[in-house]
């Protein structure tokens, strides 16, 4: 059994030196075998990392990580597509299309696709890994049945996310802004106040989503550790862990370990269950219900 | 300033009478679903079967309007026959083009019917010209339907870097989501835009007469709530009202809908081709007043007048109105 793990990318604004000193525990102490880097959220923040980045990459392929480049979820500007165009043409780098403008600039060479494109069947899969997809996380609101079709016939590598607040929405709207009445362009990075997201919750006081910027997340983690086993036996061989302001290396090292029937699911679990802090996890997604509902 | 060519008015229709109001009304073309999945607006009781699609393209053929079907969800794994069947219907009963969001799909039409013209909807959320380029490249789609996410200023930008067609959105409902990447509703519902064609569907509302408030919730979420003196409105998710910060507040967009007609001379100018009304689920008197309100602002405009002032506060129940994105400060 041949089962990997990728380290998403960093949906949050964290400080630019304690995202470098996370790569780098991440490069010296998990046991993730690829990692994704790159600003996928906000184009604004894209800048603080630069620093860093060689240093990252450099630290990581060292430490035998396979580096994934990701991009922009949203292109609107000019400046935006000018980043993503620039990211392309790095023929070096193995990238992350999380926008179908990615797709079309790294077509004819071999790519990643991010969980950002709308892969939902297998012409659509099918169209993209002819054009140099070699390996696809999927949507996370696809349920077991459509993952399951798509691992029968396809020729690229499928990822599925396995823990993490889910991406729910991107927007042209920063909510993190309007929520401390600023706007997008007059920002002042609030966003950096809220290093999983911040919390949002319903006029009862139930615990809801979580915004990131132009981001909308769900406030429960998605978690399927007691899944795992169901996700090999359809032939899914690689799962996404999608970081959060934890022990990262602790959950991966837990991840890796129930896929090696090292540790029960529900051991795991428990250990996860601590490591979020009691947030709620969620597995519908995967079981065809609400993406936020326990199973 | 000089008369030039009207912009296209692109009008929705959920009924055949509401197809009947649109076209009597001026719309230059209707865009309509079949009764399934396969739309966007997949509500009971809402949308056409074959016969219905035949005989209101007759109507509006003789009246000189096209025909637009949207088959814009993302078809199932393993069950590929709907999507199919509607490109395929849409081709033998002789539409004007087909509005498509699917990659796996634009494929198979252009390989099965490539003489039928494709529009990319705005699901496909293509905001940028290399994407837009990408599905005009692969599979020769015609026009874009933009997402909801740019400028004026940037779709002027945006239409001088691609040699399609624009269809931009003016009046109705407004996603404040990127179009096509927004699972929010099925989140709480587990019904889904992209795979269900629905979002907060009404299936999922419930209201709640708490004495000295009315709660609306969607699945098991509180998305408002209402004192005795102010008018419940509709739990759609993302307008809803929800606590950041401590403070309660419309967090993503409050519950308004767009109107863009004061920005028709600068939507002309920015090389946009086509105006688009949202609003399949909407009666046939609406469909009627909006439509007539915008072919003759449509009409003004392209004489070279200033943009009318649209009397429409009946039809959208006084409902506040945004142009949205258009305006950069909406950001």
């Amino acid at each position: 059994m041949n089962a990997k793990l990728t380290l998403g990318p960093v949906f949050f604004n964290w400080p630019p030196e304690n995202l470098r000193d996370f790569y780098f525990k991440i490069a010296d102490e998990s046991c993730v075998d690829s990692v994704c880097v790159g600003e996928v959220v906000c184009s604004k923040r894209a800048p603080f990392f630069e620093p860093y980045a060689a240093e990252v990459i450099d630290r990581l392929t060292a430490a035998g990580k396979e580096v994934v480049h990701s991009t922009l979820a949203l292109i609107m500007t000019t400046r935006e597509m000018d980043l993503v165009r620039d990211m392309a043409a790095c023929e070096e780098f193995f990238v992350e299309a999380n926008d179908i403008a990615a797709c079309a600039l790294l077509s004819g060479r071999r790519h990643a696709l991010g969980p950002f494109i709308n892969v939902y069947n297998e012409g659509t899969l099918e169209y993209l890994a002819k054009g140099g997809a070699e390996r696809i996380c999927l949507p996370p609101e696809l349920p077991e049945k459509s993952v399951s079709a798509l691992a029968k016939t396809s020729k690229a590598e499928l990822e599925v996310m396995v823990f993490g607040r889910l991406p729910l929405a991107v927007s042209a709207r920063c909510y993190h802004a309007r929520a401390h009445k600023l706007t997008k362009d007059n920002c002042q990075y609030v966003c950096a106040g809220d290093a999983d997201g911040m919390e949002i919750e319903t006029l009862d006081g139930d615990p809801f989503l979580a915004v990131n910027g132009t981001q909308t997340l769900s406030h429960a983690y998605y978690n399927l550790a007691a899944e795992l086993a169901a996700l090999l036996a359809i032939g899914v061989k690689r799962f996404r862990l999608s970081p959060h302001h934890t022990d990262m290396t602790a959950v991966a090292r837990l991840f890796k370990d129930v896929l090696e029937a090292k540790e029960s699911p529900e051991d795991a679990e428990a250990a996860l269950a601590e490591l979020v802090g009691g947030a709620p996890f969620s597995n519908g997604y995967f079981h065809g219900r609400e993406g936020g509902r326990r199973l | 300033m000089t008369a030039r060519a009207p912009l296209e008015l692109v009008c929705p229709a959920g009924t055949p009478a509401a197809l009947h109001a649109a076209v009597d009304a001026g719309a230059d073309a209707v865009y309509l679903g079949f009764r399934d999945e396969t739309n966007a607006r997949n509500f009971p009781g809402l949308n056409f079967n074959r016969q219905e699609l035949e005989e209101g393209l007759a109507y509006a053929r003789q009246r000189g309007a096209k025909i637009l079907v949207a088959i814009n969800t993302f078809p199932e794994a393993g069950n590929p026959g709907p999507w199919r069947s509607a490109v395929d219907d849409s081709a033998s009963i002789g539409v004007d083009a087909v509005i498509l969001a699917d990659i796996g799909l634009a494929d198979y039409a252009v390989r099965k019917h490539p003489g039928l013209r494709r529009h990319l909807s705005v699901q496909a959320a293509a905001s940028n010209p290399e994407a837009i380029r990408f599905y005009q490249e692969a599979f020769g789609v015609k026009r874009v339907v933009l997402p909801r996410v740019l400028t004026v200023a940037e779709i002027a930008a945006l239409n001088k870097k691609i040699s399609v067609e624009t269809e931009v959105f003016v009046f109705g409902g407004l996603c404040v989501m990127a179009e096509g990447r927004c699972a929010l509703s099925s989140y709480v519902t587990g019904v889904s835009p992209n795979k269900d064609g629905v979002c907060s569907p009404a299936s999922h509302v419930r209201y709640e007469d708490q004495g000295d408030r009315l709660v609306s919730k969607l699945g098991d979420f509180t998305i408002n709530a209402f004192d005795e003196d102010e008018p419940a409105g509709y739990p759609t998710l993302c307008k809803g009202r929800f606590v950041a910060q401590g403070r309660a507040s419309y967090l993503f967009e409050e519950p308004t809908s767009l109107s863009a007609a004061r920005l028709l001379p600068e939507l002309m100018d920015a090389g946009v081709t086509a105006l688009k009304i949202e609003g399949r689920q909407r009666g046939r008197a609406y469909i009627a007043k909006v439509t007539a309100a915008f072919r003759a602002a449509v009409d003004a405009v392209a004489r070279g007048e200033p943009a009318p002032d649209l009397d429409l506060g009946a039809v959208t129940e006084g409902q506040r109105q945004t142009a949205g994105v258009y305006d950069k400060t909406w950001r």
